[in-house]
This record gives C-alpha cells, sequence and structure tokens, in this order.
C-alpha cells in the first residue's frame, strides 16, 4: 500500500481509506515518520497493527481496529478500585496498567480544601474499598506510563444508583461532555449516562442538575455512601432499557453518542407495546437500520 | 500397533484422507469468537480445531511476572474432555500441555513488540476444542489471529505448520495418524521466511532437513496469504460501517 497515492487521508471515503495489516510495509521512512502502530524496517515504516492509516503532515500511525484503552491526560475514565495502599488506591481502569488514586487527589467530606492527615489515611477503606466503581480523570502520568486519575470535582467520585457497562474503547470519542442525562418519559427522573473514554459506561438513575453538580441539593455526605437510594421499578426498567440500546449499539460497532441514545430511546419507545420488555434481535437490528440509515447483515 | 497397518501413501500417491502430499488440510479462520477477551480467534486445519483467548496488555496477575521495561507473555493451553486427543492426558500441568505453553511463549516473544507495553503481561489461553494432529501448529496459528485481534503489536503474521516424512517424500500437514507413524517436524514462520520455531521429537536424516523446513516455510506462506485475507475483509468492513455512521450523523441523515 502506498501512501502516496491515496489522496487525502481521512478525508476520503471508506473504501480508499487504507486498510493495513502487520508486516505491511506502508511507506518510506525517509519522507515520513513512524508514529503509534509502526515500526521502521530497512529504511520502510511498516505496520505492526491491523487498522486504518492515520496521516498528520508528515507523521503516520495505525490506528487499530480494537485495542485496549490507552490514557490521555484530561480523559473521562471509569474504574474499579483493585487495592488500598498506602496513601493510595490502585484503579483498574481497563488499561495497560492499574491506575493510582492518590489520597491527595480525592475530595474528602466536609471541606473542599481540606489537608489530608493521617486519620484521614486510616480511614481510606471507609471512603472507597475493594471493588467500589468510580469515575475520574487522568491527571498524569508516572515515568513507567501507569496514569494517577483526581476525584476533585464534585462531578467525579464513587458510583452507585445504576448499572455498569463494557463496550470497545474505539467506540467512544471525545466529547465536550461526557455526562449526559436523558430526561423523563426515560424513567420517573429521568436516566444518567457517563461514557468513560476506558469503554467503560455507567447508567444509572437520573438526578437533578443541581444536584449534579455541587448546587442546592447537593448531598455531600452520600458522596462516599455505600447504599443505594429507592429506585422505583420505572427507573430501574429505564435503566435497563437504556442498557440494552448501548449494549445493541456497541454489538453493531456504532460509535456512541448522548444524541444517539437518546434517539434510540425514542424509537424504542414508539415501537413496542407498553407492558414489553427487553428487545429482541430482530427489533435491535431494525433500530440500528432505522437510527444510523446502514444496512447491518450480521454483527462484525 | 494399530496405526503400523495404516497406508501412508497408496499407490496413487495420495494419503489416507484423498490427499496429496503437499495438499493442506481444510482451512478455517474466525476472529472475535471470545466476547470477553480483548482478542480471540478460533482455527480449525481439518478435523483439529483450536480457539485461542487473548487477555491484555493488563496488569500482571501477580507481581512478580512484571518486567520494568516489557510485556511478560504468559501461555496457557486446555484440552476440552471431548476433544479426543490421545496423546495428551488433559490435566493442567501435564508435560505435553506445558511443553506446548513453552513452545507457543518462544514463538511469540520475539514477535510480540514487547518493549510498547512496560510492566504488563499479555496473557494467551489456548483450548484444544477437537484433536486430529497438529495441535500445536494450530494453536499458533489462532494465537497469532487473536494477538492481532486484540490490537497488540506485531512484527508480522506467524504461521505455522506440521511436516512428516515418509520414506523420502515430505508431507505437509499432518492428520493423527500420519503424526503417529512419521517422523515429525513443526515449523514456524515469519512471511519474510525468518523461521521462529522449529520442533522436531524424532531423528531425521540431515539431508531431508533442509528439503523440509524450505517446503515448511513456504506453506507457512500460502496460511499467511489466507490470514491476511480474513483480517483485512474484517477491517473493512467495520471501518466502513463506522464510517458510514459517522458521515451520516454530520450530514445530518
Amino acid at each position: 500500500m502506498d501512501i502516496d497515492q491515496q489522496g487525502d487521508l481521512g478525508e476520503g471515503s471508506s473504501t480508499n481509506r487504507g486498510i493495513v495489516s502487520p508486516g505491511e510495509i506502508i511507506t518510506s521512512s525517509k519522507e515520513y515518520m513512524r508514529g503509534h502502530g509502526t515500526y521502521v524496517d530497512e529504511e520502510q515504516v511498516v505496520s505492526s497493527l491491523s487498522g486504518t492509516i492515520e496521516r498528520v503532515n508528515k507523521l503516520v500511525s495505525v490506528k487499530a481496529l480494537k485495542q485496549r484503552y490507552t490514557p490521555e491526560v484530561g480523559d473521562l475514565v471509569i474504574g474499579r478500585i483493585v487495592e488500598v495502599g498506602s496513601m493510595r488506591w490502585r484503579v483498574d481502569a481497563n488499561a495497560r496498567q492499574d491506575a493510582v488514586l492518590m489520597l491527595s487527589s480525592v475530595n474528602l467530606p466536609g471541606g473542599v480544601q481540606r489537608r489530608k492527615i493521617e486519620s484521614d489515611a486510616l480511614k481510606m477503606r471507609e471512603f472507597l474499598a475493594e471493588g467500589d466503581l468510580l469515575v475520574a480523570e487522568v491527571q498524569a502520568f508516572f515515568g513507567d506510563g501507569a496514569m494517577s486519575l483526581h476525584t476533585r470535582s464534585l462531578k467525579y467520585g464513587k458510583l452507585r444508583n445504576g448499572q455498569l457497562l463494557s463496550v470497545s474503547p474505539r467506540l467512544i470519542r471525545r466529547l465536550k461532555s461526557h455526562f449526559h442525562h436523558i430526561p423523563p418519559p426515560c424513567g420517573p427522573s429521568g436516566v444518567d449516562i457517563i461514557l468513560g473514554l476506558n469503554g467503560l459506561i455507567w447508567v444509572s438513575v437520573g438526578t437533578s442538575v443541581e444536584s449534579r453538580e455541587g448546587g442546592e441539593g447537593f448531598d455531600a455526605e452520600g458522596v462516599y455512601s455505600n447504599k443505594n437510594d429507592d429506585i422505583t421499578p420505572e427507573g430501574r426498567q429505564a435503566i435497563s432499557s437504556i442498557a440494552s440500546i448501548i449494549k445493541i449499539l456497541a454489538m453493531y460497532n456504532i460509535p456512541l453518542s448522548d444524541i444517539l441514545i437518546s434517539s434510540a430511546y425514542e424509537w424504542l419507545s414508539s415501537q413496542r407495546e407498553d407492558d414489553e420488555d427487553g428487545i429482541s434481535a430482530e427489533m435491535g437490528k431494525r433500530m440500528v437500520e432505522d437510527l444510523t440509515g446502514v444496512q447491518v447483515t450480521a454483527a462484525a | 500397533m494399530a496405526s503400523s497397518r495404516l497406508e501412508i501413501l497408496n499407490d496413487g500417491g495420495l494419503r489416507h484422507d484423498a490427499r496429496r502430499p503437499y495438499e493442506l488440510r481444510s482451512l478455517s479462520l474466525e476472529l472475535s469468537t471470545h466476547p470477553n477477551a480483548d482478542g480471540s480467534s478460533t482455527v480449525s486445519q481439518g478435523l483439529t480445531t483450536v480457539s485461542a483467548s487473548v487477555f491484555g496488555p493488563r496488569e500482571p496477575k501477580q507481581r512478580a511476572g512484571s518486567v520494568h521495561d516489557k510485556a511478560s507473555v504468559v501461555v496457557e493451553v486446555g484440552v476440552a474432555p471431548w476433544a479426543g486427543a490421545r496423546e495428551v492426558r488433559r490435566t493442567r500441568g501435564d508435560k505435553r500441555l506445558l511443553e506446548i505453553a513453552a513452545a507457543i511463549r518462544q514463538t511469540f516473544e520475539p514477535v510480540i513488540m514487547t518493549h510498547l507495553y512496560p510492566r504488563s503481561e499479555i496473557a494467551v489461553h489456548i483450548q484444544v476444542i477437537s484433536a486430529d494432529g497438529g495441535i500445536l501448529p494450530t494453536a499458533i496459528n489462532a494465537t497469532t489471529l487473536a494477538l492481532v485481534d486484540a490490537g497488540i503489536s506485531l512484527i508480522d503474521y506467524v504461521t505455522s505448520l506440521s511436516l512428516g516424512l515418509h520414506l523420502t517424500q515430505p508431507l505437509l500437514d499432518l492428520s493423527a495418524p500420519e503424526e503417529a507413524d512419521l517422523p515429525t517436524l513443526v515449523v514456524a514462520a515469519l512471511p519474510s521466511g525468518k523461521v521462529t520455531l522449529a520442533q522436531m521429537e524424532t531423528r531425521l536424516h540431515v539431508d531431508r532437513f533442509e528439503e523440509m523446513l524450505t517446503l515448511g516455510v513456504e506453506g507457512c506462506g500460502v496460511l499467511k496469504t489466507e490470514m491476511d485475507r480474513v483480517v483485512k475483509d474484517r477491517t473493512t468492513r467495520v471501518v466502513e460501517r463506522m464510517d458510514k455512521v459517522i458521515q451520516g450523523r454530520i450530514t445530518g441523515d
């Protein structure tokens, strides 16, 4: 595959987008620089992955179809605590290595700017214990490439009242916001969705705007609570419908966005009977076709 | 011995399953067959079916397994109870299985670009679903596909094939009865012709070895073409679909 003959990459239609597999020569290394997913062998830039060629000026990289999450500073991720250590938690965030959440980069109850003292270190397991889920932002990287997280915002922190989903990280693109709220009639108080860039998605019972951003009705004590609120059966059903929609879209490799998910919910409520729950395979397929205009034959 | 009654090559120059000496068994390659793995594949060569799942690069399950500047490769091999593998016992920790696992690890360690994934672990789980000779080569082929599926950087495809020698006639891609009767060579090679594995358990005349090795590398090339076709097909299909959806959304359809 010769990159020079392809015209403008990225903009062109899918047919002329360069698709390469491992060991395939992309171009000469004299004119181009090698990026991720490539290596240089005998003055040739060679692909080491199966995916599409991405080019920025003279930098050539290959983006794999499916890959573990590669973190970047500022990314929003969802993770699970795997270990409580000294002044730090280890978090499994679906990346190549476990992430680290320092005690100094979390908000503790009772004052945002409070200093962390020794007694806080002893109570760490009361805040976040093994198995707890949290949403956080990538703060920095350590020398060995492991990421350090922070939850120093009222939007971040422990997760409850919902359901975790796991999709391919490629399906979640960087957006202005990764917190979405689907308003009622989707459940009595709507449904909140957090799209983590590491491919984990949290679907939970809806909250009001104020309580989400720390205004009126923000429950400061409830931040580290381990108890779910009472969720009505309708609320539960809404959560599970949204979760099924996300699963179906992910199954057909459709990149996710809040607009797509809410229009899928509308489509679903207009199509199915009141007492019907769950989505049949046939219906899921029809949903994807109607919403995206793409003919899907089989899940790839 | 029951198998000694087997006629390796009949008068018509055909093998017991009606193949010619250089004919490979029917090949089937499937990608992403395991929903929870980072990458997976199922490969059938004739009646041998092996599925491979790759997990990682991930945090090593055992702290001791982490290497500070590269990824460690961990391979585990299991045989399904119904696989019909007479030559290997099914218990974990069986010597034959450990040997297969070690051979796979040694084959892939130089091919995976492990320096890109420091302090992490790439776990390969092999499950033999049905066995009819050539477990190791089929497992290597399945592992290659699973690694490609997982988006792990590889120098190139690794493909593998078993060969036997009947009198002076080399035979490609042995089935179980042939494997029991003939001196067997397992070759794994990169398309460039670089051999990453050559394993033999029986003695072979040195004059024949070179011929067999060349032939094996050539056969590996054929398998690579087939693998590349399957991988490209899948990649093209998925990329096209994702492009269509994104473009459709921009134009507001």
